[in-house]
């Protein structure tokens, strides 16, 4: 148990009383199960196994038998005799808690024998629950006080009773106002303010009652700011404020009303002129949609998206999930669309209009969601000569026009004015007013930056308020990351979190990490470099992005990254990767030609890989590849094999690999690879 | 004490020591003592035990403050200041009465009811008063075992009020503070960091190795108010602390009539000692307890304890004489008011007990200097104490029966030096009917007018006063709220130190704080003196060992 001491050893006398005890409990048990198996309900009988209970509230069996022998009286008793019988087994609980507060048998007994009707005593219930709830505080304090089993019975109890949820609020407030380092209070006051507001019920709209909480548990974390119970209240009560109507939000590629140029094989390689945001290496004939929602979901099918266009033999599209195929549920569906036309064509998209799309909580998109785009088609010159990509230099800033195409690539579909919006603003409002007020605490500042970032992802539509709060978040996590170095971790991640969104918030701001790239006929690249990024977040405003520089980070893994399907060129070199099952998520992106995962700490020796645990691998032992697979390259080889496409390869500077072994292995998982650490492969 | 019964002689009459009173200090003395094995007699001239600090019925009461009140016509001269003792080797000097007592005005606004109840009352001289439960007078009752003999209760809430009439909750625990409504939420934020950093500082001493933020050296010396505005708390709060858990007297933002200017470390250790006590008991409510049938159980306890171990009692006895070695002039024993001469080796003895100056001038100086603490002196320091007891229908805050309420200094008016402290006891600590309670007020103060006002300005704050019929329909919606007065006593307490004085020794008076860790201790201070440095209640403690887990909640508070 936590925080108690642990008893000396025993004494031998003691020794000596435990063995007479377990003595006395063995020659209990042989009676017991002899009478169990005899089938013998008599009093003596019932007697023993009460006794037996007493000692030991954990002997199921006896339980068990005392059901069976209460079945067995009941059925021929006196009607007059019913309430005895019971209430017997009520005292038989009583006894066998006072021995053990947390025995499950009892509490179930206990029960099963109201489940009976033996209603007389329910309002005695509630007295003994608050003489334990009572109890708990005086002896045993947070141990007992916090006990699941007495608020588990307590439900069960009110509702047996039907006792008003307004009477077990009170009974939480009281319970808090003697103690609010109470987990177990404020958590039933949880489910009875969202029972009751789903009810509708008097004076408990969502408005006031999340007003008149949040008061309530200033008091708890302004008197102490280190107290976790009113936290965790506090973060439930500021869900409470930013959940408008569940509902999906989706964003999509192409987005909607952007124009797609198709170009074909090899227009990474020439000097093509007017290459945008929205042009398109197509080497198969065919181009993939991707659908991004904000929360995992299934039901995505050729059935509930709707295709629209002159482009023929698109009926039965398949609709893929990312990353895993045979999973049903995730953010990332994509299909690829065969373009056929030599003319531009309008494509119009819809999904939502039936109910399938569903997520694991069981939200839909509240409408139904429409975007529209063009695709024009551009044939390019065959391969001209393979140039390796390099990330210093070869980068323009864009131009004004590029900066105007952003915004239709950035749009994600908005949730257009809820009802009850205004007072959700108001109270964030208010919260972040009253934070303010707290200096100096590591849970006040990180409380005001999860408000700050909820005013302005969640609650704001407002375009004069977004973006204001930014940089005072960042301080914020910087602070905290000084303040609380334990944390440090969640802290920059956190941070990277809002400084991402703070990026993608306008194409303004987006804009400045864009460039253009020139060795590769001026293709647009994103540069989040040197940002000690730890995680990568907002990725459904970049679905867009073919080239991403991240290097120069804090990143550990690559997860997030397997949204961004159109990805052909990615730098994760000196970022703090450890392994290559970090860089799992990128076997999905199929487009990948540029990898460089160069200065990064993967396959150092004394690391407990703890991603592998994470991830579901299978491992083949023999080779797919014509032999067996080295087992320190089989992380490796999981990742590699996926990337069909891959012609450029840097991993120096990394803790395993180097050497002819590598290399050989490499140009046999991946035989269209033609760059390795700068070097070309011999062919 | 009119008509006595003859008693029958003492025997033995020869004992290590004799004790006059049966107050706190002298019955935690003669407990002591006989419990480490030696011979004691204890006197008191009263028929009850407790001497200033009994609880008695409203009429002993009454003639209790008559009868030790400074009266107009001082007692008639007492017969020839020396005898010769029986014995020609002894002289014998006569001994005077003191009174502690003046300015007595008792008055009764309902005589019938009263009477008709009287001897259901149980009220304190000493009043108001009550026990922390970290107290040293509750680890002496541990010790000794007197524990057995009394039972506690809870003192529910306490407040802090104004001239305004409004009793706000002193917020001085977690909950308190997390339920408190007069506190702005920085202010709570601020006094539960300040109670911690208070915490830490008190775990410290414990346990070296925590690197917990420590109070500087610097600040620990500077002046208790000066701190508390470093650790910028407000006005307010700072008040609260001051006067309602720190429970200090006089205004410390005021340097001219301040007499005690608290440093930091010892309001520290004020503040310390009442949040051990919040903790201490787990079926205490706070930390403030308070015995049942009144605080003149305290005492009797140790008596019984005393007489447990060997001691014996006598009440209705007063000594008239100390009896004196005409050469050596060294202290031999006492001559009862029964006539019989008793000796001891050592003798302690009751403040009220002085000689007469007339019969110094006869006596050798060595007779002198063995009397040298019973000798009066002319008071250097003029600080009295004005108590105020009151019976009242009903309650001063409905629905809470025992109740603290503090009046910080010029919280009532512009001339309040000192704090006043209010003490509410109902029914349920046995000292009154039903539907009445008790109240005890007190304020330190230079003379006895400034202390009688100020204790009826803070009655009058709490309490109506019945007014004739005629003028009863005047002001009736305001008043109603208020408890209705019954009876009133009002007076003003010396104070009297304690002083060794080597053979024979003279106790403290009731002091004017609202526990008994200063009496207590200074009780044990002088008897470490008197007997020499032998431990109290030494061979308890081993005894005590064993039982000590299950003993921890020895001090019994029941819970309703």
């Amino acid at each position: 148990m936590h925080g108690r001491k642990r008893n000396a050893a025993l004494k031998p006398e003691e020794e000596a009383a435990s063995a007479s005890e377990a003595l006395e409990l063995r020659s209990l048990q042989s009676q017991f199960m002899s009478n169990h198996h005899q089938k013998i309900y008599t009093k003596e009988a019932i007697q023993l196994s009460a006794k037996l209970l007493e000692i030991n509230p954990e002997a199921y069996t006896a339980w068990n038998y005392r059901k069976l022998a209460v079945e067995y009286n009941l059925d021929s008793a006196d009607p007059s005799l019913v309430n005895s019988i019971l209430h017997k087994e009520l005292e038989v609980v009583e006894n066998a808690l006072k021995r053990n507060l947390k025995s499950y048998g009892a509490w179930y007994h206990r029960k099963w024998v109201l489940s009976k009707g033996h209603c007389s005593s329910l309002d005695k219930e509630l007295q003994l629950l608050n003489k334990y709830q009572k109890l708990d505080d005086d002896i045993k304090k947070n141990l007992v006080l916090r006990n699941f089993h007495l608020w588990n019975y307590r439900r069960f109890v009110v509702e047996l009773t039907k006792t008003s949820e307004q009477d077990e609020l009170q009974h939480t407030t009281d319970m808090i106002n003697d103690n609010f380092s109470n987990y177990s209070a404020w958590h039933n006051r949880s489910v009875l303010l969202s029972s009751l507001i789903a009810k509708k019920a008097d004076g408990f709209t969502p408005k006031e009652t999340i007003r008149r909480e949040f008061d309530y548990v200033h008091n708890a974390i302004f008197t102490e700011e280190d107290d976790q119970s009113g936290w965790f209240y506090y973060l439930w009560l500021i869900d409470q404020t930013v959940k408008m109507e569940t509902s999906l939000r989706a964003s999509s590629w192409p987005s909607d009303g952007s124009t797609i140029i198709l170009s074909g094989p090899g227009c990474f390689n020439g000097s093509y002129s007017s290459s945008k945001f929205t042009t398109y290496c197509s080497e198969s004939g065919s181009f993939p949609l991707i659908l991004y929602f904000d929360q995992a979901v299934s039901g995505v099918s050729s059935s509930t998206v709707t295709i629209d266009s002159e482009l023929k033999s698109n009926e039965d599209l398949v609709w893929e999930p990312v990353p895993e195929k045979n999973s049903q549920v995730s953010c990332v569906w994509v299909a690829r669309l065969k373009f056929d036309s030599t003319e531009p064509v309008k494509v119009k998209v819809s999904l939502g209009k039936s109910r399938e799309i569903v997520s694991s909580t069981g939200c839909n998109l509240s409408t139904p969601y429409e975007f529209v785009f063009t695709v024009h088609i551009y044939d390019t010159v065959g391969e001209s000569q393979e140039g390796t990509v390099s990330w210093t230099d070869g980068f323009d800033y864009l131009d004004a026009q590029s900066s105007k195409d952003l915004n239709s690539l950035m749009a994600l579909n908005q949730l257009k004015a809820d009802t009850g919006f205004e007072w959700r603003k108001q109270a964030i409002k208010i919260e972040i007013e009253q934070f303010r007020k707290l200096p100096d605490s590591k849970f006040g500042k990180l409380i005001l930056a999860k408000l700050l970032m909820a005013e302005e992802t969640t609650i704001s539509d407002d375009d004069a308020v977004k973006g204001v709060h930014y940089k005072e978040i960042l301080q914020l996590y910087n602070d905290l990351m000084a303040l609380d170095s334990w944390h440090d971790q969640y802290y920059k991640d956190e941070y990277s979190v809002a400084l991402l969104h703070k990026v993608t918030s306008s194409t303004e701001f987006l804009s400045r990490h864009l460039f253009r790239y020139r060795n590769m006929n001026n293709i647009v690249c994103l540069r989040l470099n040197n940002l000690t990024l730890s995680r990568i977040a907002s990725v459904e405003k970049l679905l867009f992005v073919q080239m991403l520089d991240l290097s120069h980070n804090k990143l550990h893994s690559a997860e997030g990254l397997e949204a961004l399907q159109l990805l052909c060129c990615l730098n994760l070199s000196n970022n703090r990767i450890k392994s290559f099952s970090a860089l799992h998520s990128l076997r999905h992106l199929k487009q990948l030609r540029v990898l460089d995962v160069s200065h990064n700490h993967i396959g150092g020796k004394n690391l407990v890989d703890t991603t592998r645990y994470l991830c579901s691998l299978s491992f083949p032992n023999s080779g797919e590849i014509g032999r067996e697979v080295p087992s320190k390259y089989r992380d490796a080889y999981l990742v590699l094999r996926d990337l069909m496409k891959l012609k450029q390869l840097d991993i120096r500077g990394n803790d395993l690999i180097s050497g002819e072994e590598f290399s050989s292995f490499v140009s046999q998982v991946v035989p269209t690879l033609v760059w390795l650490d700068g070097h070309k492969l011999a062919s | 004490m009119i008509d006595l019964p003859p008693y029958p002689p003492l025997d033995p009459s020869n004992y290590y020591l004799i004790v006059v009173g049966t107050g706190v200090s002298e019955s935690v003395s003669a407990a002591a003592a006989s419990s480490s094995g030696s011979s004691v007699l204890h006197l008191d001239p009263n028929p009850f035990y407790g001497s200033h600090f009994a609880s008695l019925s409203l009429p002993d009461l009454t003639s209790f403050l008559h009868s030790n009140s400074v009266s107009p016509h001082p007692p008639p001269p007492s017969s020839p200041p020396i005898l010769p003792s029986n014995s020609h080797e002894l002289i014998s000097v006569d001994l005077v009465h003191r009174s502690l007592y003046s300015s007595v005005e008792i008055s009764s606004f309902d005589s019938e009811i009263l009477e008709e109840h009287s001897r259901r009352f149980n009220v304190d001289l000493c009043g108001p008063r009550v026990v922390f439960c970290a107290d040293e007078s509750i680890n002496l009752m541990l010790k000794s075992g007197a524990n057995n003999y009394v039972e506690f209760k809870s003192i529910d809430a306490s407040f802090v009020g104004d001239s305004s009439g409004e009793l706000r909750n002193v917020p001085d625990s977690r909950a308190a503070i997390f339920k408190s409504k007069s506190l702005t939420l920085l202010e709570k934020n601020l006094l539960m960091k300040f109670f911690k950093l208070v915490q830490s500082q008190l775990a410290e001493s414990d346990d070296t190795t925590t690197t917990t933020v420590k109070i500087s050296e610097e600040d620990m010396e500077s002046p208790f108010v000066d701190f508390l505005a470093k650790m910028r708390l407000p006005p307010n709060i700072k008040s609260i602390i001051l006067y309602a858990i720190a429970m200090l007297d006089y205004d410390q933002d005021n340097m001219e009539t301040c007499r005690h200017l608290l440093k930091t470390k010892e309001g520290i250790d004020r503040l310390a000692l009442y949040i051990k006590s919040m903790g201490r008991f787990s079926n205490a409510l706070g930390a403030l307890i308070y015995p049942i049938y009144g605080q003149g159980e305290l005492p009797q306890a140790f008596c019984r304890r005393a007489a447990v171990k060997g001691c014996i009692y006598v009440l209705r006895m007063p000594i008239t004489a100390l009896l004196l070695d005409k050469e050596t002039g060294d202290y031999k024993g006492v001559r009862l008011a029964s006539g019989q001469e008793i000796f001891s080796q050592k003798l302690i003895l009751d403040p009220c007990i002085n000689v007469g100056l007339e019969s110094l001038s006869s006596l050798t100086d060595q007779q002198n200097e063995t009397l040298r603490v019973l000798v009066p002196k002319a008071m250097i320091n003029k600080e009295k104490i004005a108590r105020g007891i009151c019976v009242i229908r009903g309650s001063v805050k409905s629905d809470i029966s025992n109740a603290l309420i503090v009046y910080p200094p010029k919280s009532l008016f512009p001339e309040q030096l000192t704090a006043i402290r209010v003490l509410q006891l109902g029914s349920g600590v046995a000292v009154c009917p039903a539907d009445m309670h008790v109240l005890y007020f007190s304020i330190l103060c230079e003379n006895d007018d400034q202390g009688i006002k100020a204790l009826l300005s803070a009655m009058s704050n709490l309490i109506r006063l019945p007014v004739p019929e005629s003028d009863s329909s005047v002001e009736n919606d305001t008043c109603e709220a208020k408890p209705l007065l019954l009876w009133r006593a009002l007076y003003v307490q010396e104070l009297v130190k304690g002083e060794f004085g080597g053979t024979i020794s003279s106790m403290p008076s009731a002091d004017g704080s609202l526990n008994y860790k200063e009496t207590v201790e200074s009780a044990v201070k002088l008897y470490e003196q008197i007997m020499g440095s032998e431990e109290l209640f030494k061979e308890e403690e081993t005894s005590l060992e064993n039982t000590t887990e299950e003993n921890e909640g020895g001090v019994e508070i029941e819970e309703n």
